[in-house]
């Protein structure tokens, strides 16, 4: 195919979209109804799924030395901990720290209780300890209780479990929930499409009668395919990212919590991507599969 | 040049419209097909240029085994020559210069070649005022004449026609007529089936009636020869 003729499908294509009005209008308006429902549905999962992050990343390993050991121990673990794969990041909390995080654990009135617990502090010293990955909390908190100068460590195990499990499974609905969401949209909007190439079969069979190949008589299709689900992408995103805009400012200002939501950037180009993407596609296509029915005959 | 040898058509209904069809026309020539309807001018017309294959026989047109030749290459065939139809058959969406314009873009001529060529059969057929109009603005006879203008724009050696003049009045139909005589005139063969007994009679051509699927009579100069 030479160049001009490729000019020729795109001006085509341009126009075609234009002569044919409120059919393309139906196509675009399908596209661009599908895409919003998928997009904000779309940022909802991506939303739950930084809130489990979020929440998982709260998990943390508490390993506990040996009540002897001196600070040359300390720098020693300090040195294993550097070599355990997954080890995120690590903290030291000294038995004096430690035990002013206990004793803020008591109510005002309580705190004679606690009285002469630094002359004869009974808190070891610790390590605050972050997996690269929280899933595998378990695993590194194993790799660090064989370490020498260790004697126990913590992570809430149970609780843990439960919590992976309960993010698993919501990470895991709304991926099949997206997925479905994605093929629903597909199919609607390549059969609208596919309607308004429908009432043109007659015009393909006329271009065949004047030798035109397979090739030429789907050039402008293929344009006008593209065009559609681009277009028809646009609008959801620009009424989502404004949304969203508004949904994240009003969120963290009136709940001072900076990251319960995901910031517009890079999400915006993400979701921005996402649905040009999904639009072009089951553009060309809905318009490629209803062309390829009347080239056959 | 076109011929037919032995050319069975038998469609996949059963019905059968031609039996042994055998003809020659050479180049140059023009050529009324007549008969009564359903006798199978229609079909005789359709296998030039292969919208039907025929059951049997072999169908040569400017060089093309036209029976053989392979789906791909089937429109390479259909641009050498040019088509009429009764109904007309233009591109709804396209304006009158875009119908024209669209047989020679299929061939991938460089476009500051299409506008000078577009524009010079439009003349032939004495459309030049009607360009941006779509074809539902417009006559059945300028229609019929935008379709002609379609056919003639890349020159071809053969122009098939299929009644023409079958949904025009009498005076639009010779304005048709004139036209075909005078790509004639230039050395394009016209083959043409058609109801017309007052042009068949008129303007006098090579005459071939078909009558049941077989050619009945085949004559210079003939006369249309059926009571209407
Ligand atoms: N597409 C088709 N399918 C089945 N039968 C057909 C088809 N086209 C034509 N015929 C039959 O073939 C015969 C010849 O038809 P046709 O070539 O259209 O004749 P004409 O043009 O002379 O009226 C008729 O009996 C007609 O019914
Ligand atoms: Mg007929």
């Amino acid at each position: 195919m030479k160049i001009r003729t490729v000019g020729r499908h795109i001006r085509q294509g341009f126009l075609n979209l234009s002569r044919n009005g409120w059919m393309t209008f139906a196509s675009v308006s399908a596209v661009s109804i599908t895409l919003l429902i998928l997009g904000v549905f779309l940022l909802l999962a991506l939303n739950v799924n930084h809130l489990a992050d979020v929440v998982e990343n709260q998990v943390e390993i508490r390993a506990f030395l040996d009540l002897t050991a001196d600070s040359e121990d300390i720098e020693n673990v300090e040195k294993e901990l550097e070599q355990i794969l997954g080890v995120e990041s690590y903290t030291f909390v000294s038995k004096d720290e430690g035990l002013s995080e206990f004793r803020e654990g008591f109510p005002e009135q309580d705190q004679d209780l606690l009285e002469g617990l630094e002359e004869e502090n009974p808190l070891p010293d610790s390590f605050v300890i972050k997996a690269v990955d929280p899933q595998k909390t378990g695993e590194v908190a194993e790799k660090v209780l064989k370490l020498p100068h260790v004697y126990d460590v913590t992570y809430g195990k149970e609780t843990v479990e439960k919590l992976f499990k309960v993010t698993n499974t919501i990470r895991n609905f709304g991926l099949v929930f997206i997925i479905g969401l994605t093929f629903t949209a597909l199919f609607l909007i390549s059969n609208t499409i596919r309607l308004t190439i429908m009432a043109r079969g007659k015009e393909i069979e006329i271009m065949k009668l004047v030798g035109a190949t397979r090739g030429f008589i789907r050039g402008p299709f293929f344009v006008e395919g593209l065009l559609m689900g681009l277009i028809g992408s646009i609008i959801p995103i620009i009424l989502l990212l404004v949304g969203y805009y508004f949904l994240f400012s009003y969120v963290t200002s009136e709940f001072l919590i900076l990251n319960v939501m995901l910031p517009l950037y890079p999400l915006a180009l993400q979701i921005a991507g996402i649905l040009l993407g999904i639009g072009a596609f089951i553009g060309i296509w809905g318009s490629m599969m209803s062309v390829r029915k009347f080239l056959k005959i | 040049m076109i011929e037919m040898q032995d050319v069975w058509k038998t469609y996949p209904n059963g019905s059968t419209a031609l039996q042994g069809v055998s003809v020659k026309i050479d180049k140059g020539e023009f050529v009324y097909v007549v008969g009564p309807s359903g006798a199978g001018k229609s079909t005789f017309i359709k296998l030039m240029y292969r919208e039907e294959k025929p059951t049997k026989g072999k169908i040569f047109l400017n060089g093309f085994s036209v029976e053989k030749m392979k789906e791909k290459q089937i429109p390479r065939l259909r641009r050498s020559i040019g088509v009429v139809f009764q109904d007309f058959k233009l591109l709804p969406r396209l304006t009158v210069y875009e119908n024209v314009a669209f047989a020679m873009e299929v061939i991938e001529t460089p476009k500051r070649n299409i506008k000078p060529r577009v524009m010079e059969v439009l003349e032939l057929v004495k459309l030049k005022h009607k360009v941006r109009s779509f074809p539902d603005q417009l006559s059945g006879g300028e229609q019929q004449r935008v379709a002609l203008a379609r056919a003639l724009v890349n020159n071809p050696s053969i122009v098939i026609a299929d009644e023409p003049t079958g949904n025009l009045d009498p005076d639009t139909s010779w304005e048709i007529m004139d036209i075909f005589e005078q790509i004639n005139t230039r050395g394009t063969t016209v083959v043409m089936a058609t109801h017309n007994r007052e042009i068949v009679d008129t303007m006098r051509k090579r005459v071939i009636a078909i009558e049941n699927g077989r050619i009945a009579r085949d004559q210079e100069r003939g006369e249309y020869g059926y009571e209407d």
